[in-house]
């Protein structure tokens, strides 16, 4: 079935802010789970009878878990300065994609069930019933939003929308409308161990093959190993990783940065997949369920180590949350921490992120790069969101944006940032992430791509940029497919381990006479 | 006596319903580690970055120079303006209360204009008119009236201060004195009251929660430290 028609939108010099135009996505719904992926979640798969009271009461429950959604729904002023930074609504003009408006849609309805001026003055304070329509605009609207925090940047409170757009999704999940495509993958994830699907036996026959392939291309014997006990390092990565492209270039990138240093590593079936669309949904308990499969697996194996590939939000979900979902971390005294914290190396942080492993390795000397290998490419640095916003690397705040750029910076002679109120903080999502990655939301995609494609085309036109790294696997995946939409080549997309890949020196074993 | 009970009516829901505000913020959990990085890895960063907030609004001041400006301008001249107001509370007036008299006459006027700028904002900008509810228009409304009738009283027409201050010192120590019959002090008052009452019902709650905000007020250490609520340490039992 051919997806509807819409309008690229037109790249300007610089980012607009437009005029709003009410209503102009509110076509805009993205597949409904069926019965079965919402069984397995143990969700309904429609909606009761009383699925108002039922919304009602799951709202409370939250409220009385997070105190991010109670401080967020009552701290909001409407100042307004949240109105124009999210990219879903500089691409689309959807009011209702403004951060606030976005809240509001929950806010209205929290107010006139929860608190003493929505309950007497509703007009007043603007609280509104919560109705079928409320509800079809929360199913539109929350699936809108790639919780990519930046509203929290510039919000006077640190309002994150994302913490409301999670609470929206799950109270929507909790009266039968689940998203097709999420609730799908987490699904794939819990039944197989990764978002593809892609059984043990498929995924050993995919790392054997590349080996192969480095092999024939290096002449160097660069293993991907599987499920080794004892190994030192548990590599642990998006699934796409596997198979997709051009993820599947920083794979090799690793395997080669373990096999340069020496250092003994696994890739686990069991954990096979770095990323947690339980984030997304915002539910606790299914992200907690997905997250374990580590720990188990580094339990199993006996790692020393946990290392993450290149995965925006499975950063996050690992930098912030494994240790209190798993105990994986350190400063845990309890005996659920203290059984895996025994076994781990206490010299590297837990876990660790592949880029400060590698630039760890390369400004050590311990690996050699000859960066000339890349010099065919002007390089720019697209931060991922939940990579920006929402973690660290290294020791210091902030190493989340100098260690991938000192990284890139020692693998490529040429390289240049995008606008600097385009990066770091106050980055643009790719507009792909939060579970958005699907074509039935193509349109969303697109539009929430176009700030960040102009950036993008700022740098191609002042420098000839022709390569933008990334370490997400969604960007990467929602980069090739939208860039082209707007002119652009696809293989300008790439993993920042994907130039360590080109440009590392691996050994090279003496020819036989 | 209306404007005695009034007052004491006002204060008891004012400090009771924000003092049950902070109370509900602080049991509620904070499960996950979700300060919106780059974020300080000590307590004592975090000590400044709230500092930074409250004093000088460093994320408005990121996102929009036009609100920062109208904003700050209302916050730092009320601050100015209550601390001048001290004056009807203590006797003796304590000495930088002396000092403040002459900064919150005149940062009245920052005030003002600050909440009038805020006030052209809701009707002038298509994205925040779209949000703006009718309390959101009434409450700087409300706030300017305020402002504008206690500036009259100070530049315009002088009110009986040292009746007003009998009348609430007279409430301090519960010996109820007769309020000054001036119209503008009575609307004044009465307008004062009722902000007090709204206050832990409405947005005004902004001041409290901001402090409890998890985007700022969380460290970013989660690796070193591990952070769980005790509905979730639970979970940890099963395993």
């Amino acid at each position: 079935m051919a997806a509807a028609e819409f309008d690229i939108p037109e790249i300007k010099d610089d980012i607009e802010v437009p005029k709003l135009r009410e209503g102009v996505m509110a076509h805009a719904k993205t597949f409904l789970a069926p019965k079965p992926v919402q069984d397995f979640m143990g969700y309904p798969h429609e909606l009761a009878d009383d699925w108002k009271e039922s919304a009602l009461e799951k709202m409370g429950d939250l409220l009385g878990k997070y105190r991010s959604l109670k401080v967020f729904l009552d701290a909001c002023v409407h100042c307004g300065a949240c109105t124009d930074k999210c990219h879903y609504y500089l691409g689309t003009s959807d009011p209702k994609n403004m951060p606030v408006a976005r809240q509001d849609l929950m806010r209205q309805v929290y107010r006139r069930y929860f608190t003493t001026a929505g309950k007497l003055f509703p007009k007043l304070v603007g609280a509104k019933d919560l109705t079928k329509d409320v509800l079809n605009d929360w199913y539109n609207y929350y699936y809108q939003c790639s919780e990519c925090r930046r509203c929290s940047v510039f919000c006077p409170y640190g309002i994150d929308t994302a913490e409301i757009t999670m609470a929206g999704r799950e109270i929507l999940n909790h009266v039968g409308m689940g998203q097709k495509y999420s609730n799908e993958i987490l699904g794939k994830v819990q039944k197989i161990g990764n978002n593809l699907g892609l059984p043990g036996p498929a995924l050993l026959d995919t790392l054997e093959g590349l080996e192969e392939d480095i092999e024939a291309d290096t002449g160097v014997a660069v293993k991907m190993p599987l499920d080794v006990k004892g190994a030192e390092v548990l590599l642990v990565t998006p699934s796409a990783d596997f198979f997709s492209e051009p993820h599947v270039e920083s794979l090799i990138g690793y395997a080669k940065v373990f096999h340069a240093a020496g250092t003994s590593w696994t890739l686990s079936t069991h954990a096979s997949e770095a990323g947690n669309f339980g984030l997304f949904n915002g539910n606790y308990e299914t992200m907690r369920k997905v997250a374990m499969r580590i720990r188990d697996a580094a339990l199993e194996l006996g790692v020393k180590r946990i290392v993450v590939g290149e995965c925006g939000h499975a950063w996050r979900v690992a930098y912030s949350f494994w240790n209190t979902l798993t105990g994986i971390g350190y400063g845990g005294n309890d005996p659920f921490s203290i059984e895996l914290q025994k076994q781990l190396d206490p010299n590297y942080p837990q876990p660790q992120h592949i880029c400060e492993l590698t630039n760890d390795l390369i400004k050590s000397g311990k690996i050699k790069v000859d960066p000339s290998k890349n010099d065919d490419l002007i390089v720019t640095y697209h931060d991922s969101c939940n990579v920006a916003r929402a973690s660290r690397m290294g020791t210091e705040p902030g190493g989340q944006f100098t260690i991938p750029r000192e990284l890139i910076q020692s693998v490529v002679n040429n390289f240049h940032n995008m606008a600097d109120d385009t990066i770091y903080e106050s980055t643009f999502c790719c507009g792909g992430g939060g579970g958005l990655l699907t074509d039935d939301l193509m349109e969303v995609r697109v539009k929430g791509a176009l700030p960040r494609v102009t950036a993008l085309n700022n740098v191609v036109k002042e420098h000839q940029v022709n390569f933008m790294a990334t370490i997400c696997a969604i960007c990467k995946a929602q980069f090739t497919k939208v860039l082209p939409k707007y002119g652009f080549d696809m293989s300008m997309v790439g993993g920042v381990h994907q130039l360590v890949a080109k440009a590392i020196i691996l050994d090279v074993p003496a020819q036989a006479d | 006596m209306i404007y005695a009970g009034m007052f004491y009516l006002a204060t008891l829901l004012l400090v009771g319903g924000v003092a049950y505000k902070i109370f509900d913020y602080s049991r509620t959990p904070a499960p996950l580690v979700i300060p919106t990085t780059p974020a300080p890895t000590t307590q004592a960063g975090v000590v400044y970055r709230m500092a930074k907030e409250v004093i000088v609004f460093e994320s408005l001041f990121k996102s929009n120079k036009w609100i920062w400006v109208f904003g700050w301008m209302f916050h730092f001249g009320l601050l100015l303006v209550l601390l001048r107001h001290l004056r009807y509370f203590t006797e003796p007036v304590w000495f930088w209360v002396g000092i403040v008299q002459p900064f919150g006459k005149y940062a009245s006027i920052m005030m003002v204009a600050g909440l009038a700028g805020l006030l052209a904002r809701r009707f002038l900008v298509d994205r925040v008119r779209y949000i703006s509810t009718p309390s959101d228009y009434l409450m700087l409304v409300l706030l300017i009236v305020i402002g504008l009738s206690g500036m009259t009283m100070t530049f315009v027409a002088h009110t009986d201060i040292v009746a007003l201050k009998e009348f609430f010192m007279g409430l301090m120590y519960f010996d109820v004195q007769p309020v000054p019959q001036d119209p503008v002090l009575l609307v004044h008052l009465a307008l004062v009251a009722l902000l007090m009452l709204i206050f832990p019902i409405s947005k005004l709650l902004h001041a409290p929660g901001v402090f409890f905000s998890p985007t700022r007020n969380q460290a970013d250490n989660p690796r070193e430290h591990r952070h769980v609520a005790a509905w979730a340490a639970r979970l940890d039992q099963n395993n």
